[in-house]
């Protein structure tokens, strides 16, 4: 289907975006922001979304930090507008790596072009790969809306049916992920590759010498959003192997209670769960000496 | 609140004025307004890549950009590949192989295969099978386009070395 009819203004700066978004707003109009626009135009081309006015951000490619990928003190920061194609093509240190190998799960290389970090985040779709990432490698999204910046933490960021914690007057600038981790995986199924994962699990392992001491499971379509398993990140802890993978999964299994829906039931999301928990571990684990 | 747009859009070398409202897409300017009809709208939500073009020799999905957000950019369409009514190695290709039967996924595959080939001249068969898992075809069982961008592959590989 075309998408519904919308007023279209050019973002010159971050400033200018958040002012749009605030003068059209008192307006009366419904204004949203458009970036790579590969989740927002296939929701208006289905008339789920109908925006009556669009704020591109397009422009702001221009502004060298909204596309930067830095790597400082244990810090990774990415511009807001960096693409998936970017992240999957950079060079990145161990500590982020897992972020490239990440990508190529977000569909496919034309999506991946054009869509961005930030747009996933603010979607906030309860599989997608950016989410879980988020919540790994403890993101720190930072946006900037009329009363200036602030920082919002991934633990904050999900409420759930693509619902987020950035207000719609808010333009988010860049993406901090705080937690290096050399020893982290996500792994997913999906019907045909490429389209969003039934269920997707990520695992980052602490390790020391040859011993994990902890780390993060995060599942993502078991629940409205993306998850840390608290209980089954309680049992890492310990000498890897098939064995304490097995109970990883366990523990993981045991405290979701994910959705029965349409085509597929909550059993076997919950065996998609075992399978892909203990698939993330051992993939984390493939560097441990 | 139809709020008409003076554009000037660069598509295959040649520059274009229209006047769009901004909800076209950049795949229906293509084929209505600058009637470059090649480039074949499916699914209109990013699923079959019908509509694959080059955005900045990126592959996108047309029908997922609006052509304002094209302005400026450098726009390359299936109509880029021939050189005059002479089909490209790839096009060949694609005779060759058996790699069309109804067509219409064809200018999509085309597109998308001269993106992955730029960026990726080395690709294995199985990257290649990968990056082309991007598009649908319902005619074809996909066996006979992979076959078509592996052997233009091997042969560009082999004119370079
Ligand atoms: C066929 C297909 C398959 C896909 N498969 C996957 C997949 O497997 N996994 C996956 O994760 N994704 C998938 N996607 C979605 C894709 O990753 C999107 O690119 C991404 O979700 C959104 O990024 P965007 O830049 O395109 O955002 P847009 O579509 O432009 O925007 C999305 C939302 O974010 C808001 N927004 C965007 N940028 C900002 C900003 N800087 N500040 C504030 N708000 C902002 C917009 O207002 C909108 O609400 C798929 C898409 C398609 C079409
Ligand atoms: S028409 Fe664009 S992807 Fe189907
Ligand atoms: S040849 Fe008919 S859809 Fe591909």
């Amino acid at each position: 289907m075309k998408p519904a009819a919308f007023t279209y203004h050019r973002a010159h700066d971050v400033a200018d975006a958040v002012a749009l978004l605030t003068d059209l707003a008192a307006a009366g109009e419904d204004p949203k922001v458009i970036a790579g626009g590969q989740s927002l135009m296939p929701m208006m081309n289905f008339r789920l979304a109908r925006p009556t006015a669009l704020v591109d951000l397009g422009p702001l490619r221009r502004v060298p930090s909204m596309t930067a990928i830095s790597e400082r003190d244990g810090t990774l920061t990415l511009g807001a507008l960096v693409t998936h194609h970017a992240v999957e093509t950079a060079t990145l240190s161990p500590d982020w790596a897992v972020l490239s190998r990440t990508m190529r799960w977000v569909g496919h290389r034309p999506i991946r072009s054009r869509g961005t970090v930030a747009g996933s985040l603010v979607h906030g779709d309860a599989t997608a790969e950016w989410c879980l990432l988020a919540l790994l490698l403890d993101a720190v999204v930072v946006a900037e809306g009329p009363a200036g910046r602030r920082e919002i933490p991934a633990g904050e960021l999900f409420h759930g049916f693509y619902a987020t914690a950035v207000d719609p007057d808010e333009v988010v600038v860049e993406v901090r992920f705080t937690r290096p981790s050399p020893h982290a995986a996500l792994t997913e199924f999906a019907r045909r590759h490429g389209d969003f994962a039934i269920v997707d699990a990520a695992v980052a392992l602490d390790v020391e010498g040859s011993a994990v001491r902890g780390g993060r499971v995060v599942l993502g379509g078991v629940a409205p959003a993306p998850v840390r398993v608290p209980e089954a990140e309680a049992a890492l802890a310990g000498e890897a192997g098939d064995d304490r993978w097995a109970a990883v999964a366990d523990a993981a299994v045991a405290a979701i209670d994910p959705p029965d829906d349409g085509g597929t039931t909550a059993a076997y999301r919950r065996r998609l769960t075992r399978t892909l928990v203990t698939d993330a571990c051992r993939e984390a684990a493939g560097g441990i000496p | 609140m139809n709020d008409p747009h003076l554009l000037t859009l660069h598509v295959n070398g040649t520059e274009h004025e229209v006047v769009v409202e901004p909800r076209r897409t950049l795949a229906d300017v293509l084929r209505h307004d600058l009637h470059l009809t090649g480039t074949h709208v499916g699914c209109e939500h990013g699923v079959c890549g019908a509509c694959t073009a080059h955005l900045d020799h990126a592959p996108v999905r047309a029908c997922l950009v609006f052509a304002v957000q094209a302005e400026g950019a450098d726009v390359r369409t299936v109509e880029s590949l021939d050189h005059d009514g002479e089909l490209s190695d790839l096009q060949q290709a694609f005779t060759d192989h058996h790699a069309l039967q109804c067509g219409f996924c064809t200018p999509g595959f085309l597109m998308l295969a001269e993106g992955v080939l730029a960026e990726s001249p080395d690709a294995s068969r199985e990257e290649l099978r990968e990056a082309l898992s991007a598009n649908l075809c319902r005619c074809t069982g996909y066996q006979t386009i992979v076959d078509a961008v592996c052997a233009t592959a091997a042969s560009r590989r082999e004119k370079i070395s």
